[in-house]
Formats: C-alpha cells, structure tokens, sequence
C-alpha cells in the first residue's frame, strides 16, 4: 500500500515543502528563480528526449516550440486578464487569472502541439540528419515568424506577463508560479513515463529499433510518430509558457539555437532514453549554469569543456539508456510510479 | 480462404492462390525476386499493376500495418527484431493492430487500458509458453542462439493472428540440428493453426519436406510449378539453378 | 519595386552570397560524406577563418609593412593553412577519442556543437565583444556594364568558390585519396581491410574542408569587412541547410545548394522587406525537402529487407 503510493505522497510532500518555503520567503527570490527553471528544464529535457532518445531521431529545434508557446500563452494572459497599451482592457474579469492560468499554459502547449505537425509530417518519409535540418528550419522559421509580427513586439519582444501574475495573487495570496511549475513538471514527467511504459508507447522504441519492423508487425508508424513529435513540442510549449511567465518578458532571441542546444545537452548528458537521466541531468545543468554564472563570457568556455571532457569519459550519459530503478533495482521495492 | 494475386509487373506476370492449411514454397535462384513478391504481399511494395487479396479482401493502397490487420505477417531475411526491447516485449509491441486504446488512455490509464494491457500481457505470455521460449522473456534478443532468434520471430509473426505466414529464408545460417526443429516447428504450426504457410529457402531439403506445392521463379518469371517432385524433375529449374548444358 | 529589379545584378549578387554558402557547405558535406557526422563546429571554424585572416593581414601589413596585394596573396595560403590545422585539431583532440570509444554518433554531434560554442565565446572572453575592422588589402574597383555593377572583389569571390569546387571534384573523383574518401563513404567497416590508412584520410578530409571554410572566412572578411565572434553561427548553419538541400555527402549538391540558398536570399530581400529573408528562405527549404526528402543530389536509402 505504501509502496503504491509512496511516490504520490513525496511528491507532494516536496510540492508541500517548497511551496511553504516560497510562501514564506525562507529563501531569496533568486533561488526560487533558479528552483523555478530546473523545472522548466526537467520538462524541457524530458521531452526532447522522447523524440531524441526513446524515437532515435534527431530534433535540433525544440527551443522552437518553447517559443510558440510562450508566445501563445503570455499573448493570451495579457490580452485576456490585463489593461495593455496595445491590446486595451482586460477581456475577462482580471480575477479569473487565478482560475484560468493553468488553462492558458495548456493552450501554448497545444498551439505549439500543433507547429509540432511542421516536423512530424515531413518525418513521414524522412529521418536521421534530413529530419534534424527540417527541426532547425522549423526553429528559424518561429522565430523569424515571431520576429516580422510588430503586434507582438517583434525582435523587441513582449512583456506584461508580471501584471497577470500580480492579479493572481491580489486573489489569493499563494505563490502560485512555483506551485505551478512544480504542478506542471510533475504532470509533464507522468504523462511521459505512463506513455513509454505503455504498449502502445513502446511502439515509440520500435520505430527507433527497426521502423520497417514495426511497420509490418501492425505498428502505425505515421501515427505514432505524429503523437510523439506532437506530445514533444507541445510539453515544449508548456515549458516555453511557464518560462515566460517566471521571467515576465519573452523576445525571439531567447529561443534561438543555443537554447535548443541547452536543451539537446542536458538530454545527451543525463542519457538518451532514460527519463529519471534527463531530471537528473536538467537538475544538474541548471545548477551548473548558475555555479558557474560569476565567469560570465567564459562560463560558454568552460561549460561545454567540462560536457566533452564528461564524454570522452562517459559517452553513453549519466544515466545511459537506463532508469534509476535499473541502476539500483532495491529502489522498486519502496516505489512504482505509474 | 482464397487469395488471389493477380498479374504484376514488379515480378512479371506472378500468379499463385494459396489454400488454406497448406504450406506453399516458393524458390528461384539469388535475386530472382522472391523477397519481392513477399514485400508486395505485406504491403511495404505496392504493384504497378495487378491485385492482392486476402480472404478476398483487396490490399491495395493499404499501409503495411493494415495489410498485417488483414491477416498476413511475415519474418525477414535478416533477423529484425527489436533488440533493445525484452523478448516479451516484443511479442506485446507487435499487438499494436489489436490494441483499444490510444494515447489519451494510455496516460489516463483507463478501465479499457488496463484491461487491454492485461489481456496482451497474458496472450503474449501464453505465446511464449507454448513454444518454449517463458525462460527468455526478459531477455533481449541478441542474447538469444541464433536458432531461437529465427524461432522468436516466427512467433512474433504468429502473435498477429495472420491467415497467411510468410517466411522468408527461416532456415538461413541454422545448423541441421536447428534446421530439423525448424521443420517440426512449422509442421506444428500447420497442423495447429488455422492458417496459410508461405515459405522463400534455399535448402531443398527443407523445401522438399515442408512443402505441398512449391513454385520456381527466376528474374521475375514463374518457370516452374507443381508438387516437389515434379518441381525437381522439371528442366527449366534446373537450367535456372545449374545453367544451361549447351554453354 | 519591381522597377530597378535587375535580373542579372541580383544573379551577380546571389552567385557571391552564395560563394560563402557553398564553400562552407564544402566542409560539412566532405566530413559528412566520410564521417556521417555533422561536425557544428564548421560554422565557427569559418569565423575562426576569418579572425585568422584579420591578423595576418595586420601583421603583414603593418609589421611587415608590405602593399595590399603582397597582403592579400600572403593571407589567403596562411588562413588557408591556419584554419586547416584548427579543423584538425578539434578531429584530434574531441572527435577521434569519442569515435575510438565507439560512442553513438548523436554524442559526437554534440561534442560538435559544444566545440562551436567553445570557439565562439573563447574568441569573445579573449578579444572581447567589440567588432573588428578588417584591413582593406586590394583596391576596389566597380565597373558598371550596361547598368548591372560588380566589383573586382565580388568577382574574385565567385571565382574562388568555382575553383575550389573545381579542385575538390577533382581530388574526390580522380586522386587515390579522394577514392578512399568515397570508399569510406560506402563501408568504413571494409576500408581499413583493404589496407587504406583511414585516420589519415579523415585528417586529409578535416584540412580540406576547414581550408575552404579558411578561404571563405578571407573572401567574407574582405566583402564585409566587419569582424564580430557570432559571425559563424548563423552562416554556419544556414551553410549546414544548404549541404542539406543539396544532398549531403555530395560535393555537387553542396556547391549547388550553397548558391540555390545564396539566390533564394537575395531575390528575398529584392522583394520583400529584409525581416522577412530568413523566413521565406527557411520556408523554401523545408518545401524542397518535403517535396525531395534526401536533397536534390542526394539518393535515397533503400531500405532492403
């Protein structure tokens, strides 16, 4: 019975935790930031995973979708819950932000879900390096997309998402962007783990295995390859709108190609197909960042020394292809997370 | 249970009807288009010209998964397992045409789901059980003797209830020990399911042992059909294996 | 708009913009071809190029104090040479050890990628974020042909992208080197059975292809004569797309892309507003790799079974 639940009850136990500490300002802002973003990039690298490590193919543009769905859903808070120069008064009653947030961020995942069909499409009939180029044509094209429309801002980039937070918590005083992101990373981490380790999930693997094979014994290829690069992006939206939301400003520039490479880093350094590697390695990259912000240029140096260093020693990741329960497999004794 | 393949260009002009509890052959020398016909038939090739149909039911313009949903499933030439899934695995992954539920369920983890789940679940260990293979089930493939390869593969082509079995050289690189477990085991098949053997070799003896009617192909062109014996006595098949006398 | 459109100007224009394209897309199609890897680094080790090629041309210049044209016939073997041994040592020092481990591919493009951003903002820590002028080493004549203008720089520069496709044809196609590079390309697992040192081809394919990626960070330093450590990346990997459209791994389809892109930029920015040149470039791209998934060169892998 424990071990049923055991999960269930720690994460909220931790949810518990940092949302008192937050709540009573234990600790500084900027560690909550820091706290913030390690969830952010936990669904950031669990999910580029899901095509990069558990799909076999390679996705060099998920910084894209991250963008779409920031955009979406700060255009839409904005628009929706506060007084805006461009956009005039609230459409809705500004309170109902504290009800409604949570419905945004889904819709900038789904509106990102949706330029996930930009590459799921064409990964029909191509795969390998053609896909990886048409993944980073699909990064260019957001941003420069983004960029040419004025209404949002363009290259300026877009703000305001702080006032929408504001009216959340002139309702109820709560920190509610770190319940949000710890509710989200969690959500993100569960929907992929009962995905892969689902049957129909493992079609996902075959693909990556031998496609002819999967083809022939009765796996729909198409289908599921739409589902995971969709399934992908879109919790890359959710990602990019929490990432908005928490910083309080987005611009173009921010989603480029070193973000998609951040996020590629952290799924090669925690191990291709295993989703407890990828938090680990996103804990761990975040950290990293922030230890090493004080070097400012040279943390791009030493960053990416200390990652080919890591792989002449460790090619395959930290965790390499396998969960935390392979690795100690005592642990399935206290837990099973379904 | 009638199949008909009409004429086709990809291999010129191939006509056969397969009955039902019956293993056919079909042979011909390297690169006579044997593989081809079987690619057509599972749908990864679709003819120029002409039809394929299972129990009467057309395939044409059908994906490969839908065509196996019909009811045919094959093995391949080169071994294709999944090798980084356990052999159990990949007995429940080919289940993908049977399964019902999607994504959403798969995530909500729905009354239909795990209901689905647990009947694969068991099928797949039943499958296993009956051909010997339970002790592996959480093994991966390449761990497993070549000769049980080739046997899990036939049966993970078994797991998808066909109507007709292709097997494409399920004799390549086993020893005569395999080889005669081979043949029992395709006997078996025959004698217990209810369904249609197809099988591409070139050991003859095999051949010669399994087969009720066996049809020589070479460069796309039937030369030769009938029983065993007859196959073996005719002069076009042996002109196409051992060349022409007048050279 | 559509009034001073001139056909042939914008060709003369794309034929050079697309001259920096295609010799960068040299390097990543020739590493392709014989490693299967897409080295990211490439892009930066053009700019690296054309850092090299500032300091040269300072050096003999203002140290030496020889003329321009002294200048200019010493600078481009020295980059040439310079930033062949920089593509060497990164195959040396990050890619040769991870390849000997036998390493997935997908690890060595990302040490790759970690390379490019060590070049790029080791260059930025160490000759910080300011631009650099570069030197002018020959004068810039501009002729005027019946309304159409060119420079003597823009037509030096379409020269040596012709030429170094020339050469590098040649090399692939009728040198005992270039063989083994094409054998590689086919079965590296059967090439070093047959007794071909292949360390030492992979070393002689990593000089080429930085040496042309030298050559085009001089031929770019002198067009657009400002120097800044991001130079690389976007033309890096726009360079990277172009290789891709082409077919990567042919020569042909890397020359022909180069200057597909380089002419898809230009009638761009002829018609719409400037904003909108990546934007339509990248969306070209991606409808002729939908239409031709493996390139215009390319041959599409069939899958046997």
């Amino acid at each position: 019975m424990l071990r049923k639940y055991s999960v269930q009850l720690i994460l909220i136990a931790l949810g518990g935790i940092i949302t008192y500490i937050a709540y009573q300002e234990l600790v500084s802002l900027y560690i909550l930031t820091v706290l913030m973003f390690m969830g952010v990039n936990i669904i950031l690298s669990s999910s580029l995973n899901l095509v990069n490590g558990y799909m076999g193919e390679f996705s060099c543009g998920h910084a894209g979708f991250m963008c779409v769905g920031a955009y979406v859903s700060s255009v839409l808070g904005v628009l929706l819950f506060t007084k805006d120069k461009i956009f005039g008064a609230p459409l809705l009653n500004p309170d109902l932000a504290v009800y409604l947030f949570p419905v945004i961020i889904i819709i900038g995942g789904i509106a990102a879900a949706l330029f996930g069909l930009l590459v799921a499409l064409p990964s029909y009939k191509t795969r390998g390096d053609y896909l990886a180029i048409i993944t980073l044509a699909a990064n260019y094209i957001i941003i420069s997309l983004i960029q040419n429309m004025d209404i949002i801002g363009g290259s300026r980039g877009f703000m305001g998402m702080k006032k929408v937070i504001s009216n959340m918590e002139d309702v109820v005083y709560l920190p509610w962007m770190v319940i949000w992101v710890f509710v989200f990373t969690v959500g993100s981490i569960w929907i992929l783990r009962r995905y892969v380790s689902s049957v129909f999930g493992k079609g996902v693997s075959a693909i990556c295995q031998d496609e002819v094979a999967a083809e022939i014994m009765s796996v729909n290829t198409n289908k599921i390859k739409t589902i995971t690069f969709m399934l992908s992006s879109g919790l890359a939206g959710i990602a990019g709108g929490l990432f908005a939301y928490i910083v309080g400003y987005v611009n173009p520039g921010s989603f480029n190609i070193l973000k998609s490479t951040e996020a590629l880093v952290m799924v090669y350094l925690g191990g291709m197909a295993s989703l407890s590697g990828s938090v680990l390695s996103a804990i761990l990259f975040t950290i990293l960042l922030e230890l090493l912000r004080p070097l400012q240029i040279i943390k791009w140096v030493v960053i990416p020394l200390i990652l080919i260093v890591l792989m002449q020693f460790r090619p395959e990741g930290i965790m390499g292809n396998r969960e935390l329960s392979d690795i100690f497999p005592k642990l399935k004794r206290f837990y099973r997370f379904k | 249970m009638t199949q008909q393949f009409g004429g086709l260009t990809a291999v010129s002009d191939f006509n056969v009807r397969l009955k039902n509890n019956r293993i056919a052959g079909l042979i011909g020398p390297n690169g006579a288009g044997k593989t081809t016909v079987f690619n057509l038939v599972s749908g990864f090739y679709q003819p120029t010209r002409g039809t394929i149909s299972v129990c009467g039911k057309p395939t044409a313009g059908l994906k490969p998964h839908k065509v196996t949903a019909l009811g045919v499933a094959r093995t391949f030439q080169n071994i294709r397992l999944w090798n980084q899934m356990s052999v159990l695995d990949n007995i429940k992954v080919a289940q993908h045409g049977w399964l019902d539920y999607g994504f959403f369920q798969s995530v909500m983890r729905t009354r239909a789901y795990r209901d689905c789940e647990e009947r694969i679940d068991r099928e797949a260990k039943d499958l296993l059980e009956i051909f010997e293979l339970e002790n592996y089930a959480n093994d991966y493939p390449t761990n497993l003797p070549y000769g049980l390869q080739r046997k899990l593969e036939i049966v993970r082509a078994l797991s998808e209830k066909p109507k007709l079995l292709l097997l494409d050289e399920p004799a390549a690189g086993l020893n005569s020990k395999d080889m005669r477990e081979l043949i029992r085991l395709v006997r078996w098949i025959n004698e217990t399911y209810d369904l249609c053997i197809w099988i591409i070799d070139h050991h003859m003896d095999v051949m010669m042992e399994l087969c009720s009617e066996i049809k020589v192909i070479d460069f796309g062109q039937t030369i030769a059909e009938g029983t065993p014996d007859e196959v073996r006595n005719d002069p076009a098949v042996i002109t196409a294996y051992l060349g022409d006398d007048n050279i | 708009m559509f009034d001073d459109f001139n056909l042939i100007q914008n060709l003369i224009n794309a034929l050079q913009w697309g001259s920096f394209y295609a010799l960068i897309a040299l390097g990543y199609t020739m590493v392709y071809g014989v490693l299967v890897l897409i080295n990211f680094a490439h892009g930066d080790v053009f700019m690296v190029g054309a850092y090299i090629a500032f300091f040269v041309a300072s050096f003999v210049l203002s140290v030496l104090g020889l003329p321009g044209w002294a200048a200019f016939i010493i600078t481009i073997p020295a980059t040439m040479i310079l930033t062949s041994m920089v593509g060497v040592s990164l195959e040396r020092i990050a890619y040769r050890p991870l390849r000997r481990k036998g390493a997935h591919r997908l690890y060595v493009v990302i040490t790759a990628l970690m390379c490019g951003l060590i070049l790029e903002h080791a260059n930025l820590a160490i000759f910080g974020a300011s631009r650099k002028a570069f030197p002018p080493l020959i004068e810039e004549h501009v002729y005027h042909l019946g309304g159409v203008t060119f420079t003597n720089l823009k037509i030096i520069v379409i020269c040596a992208a012709i030429m170094s496709f020339l050469t590098l044809q040649w090399i692939v196609t009728k040198t005992k080197v270039g063989m083994a590079m094409r054998a590689i390309s086919y079965d590296k697992f059967a090439v070093p059975l047959m007794g071909i040192p292949i360390d030492q081809i992979i070393v002689t394919t990593f000089i080429l292809g930085s040496g042309f990626a030298g050559l085009a960070g001089v031929l770019f330093a002198m067009s657009y004569p400002i120097l800044e450590p991001y130079m690389g990346a976007l033309i890096g990997w726009k360079a990277f797309i172009a290789a891709v459209v082409g077919g990567i791994g042919d020569i042909r389809g890397a020359f022909l892309g180069g200057f597909l892109l380089g002419a898809v930029e230009i009638l761009v920015v002829a018609f719409f507003p400037s904003s909108y040149r990546d934007l339509i470039a990248f969306s070209v791209l991606l409808v002729i790799l939908s239409l031709k998934p493996t390139g215009l060169f390319g041959i599409a892998k069939t899958t046997k079974i």
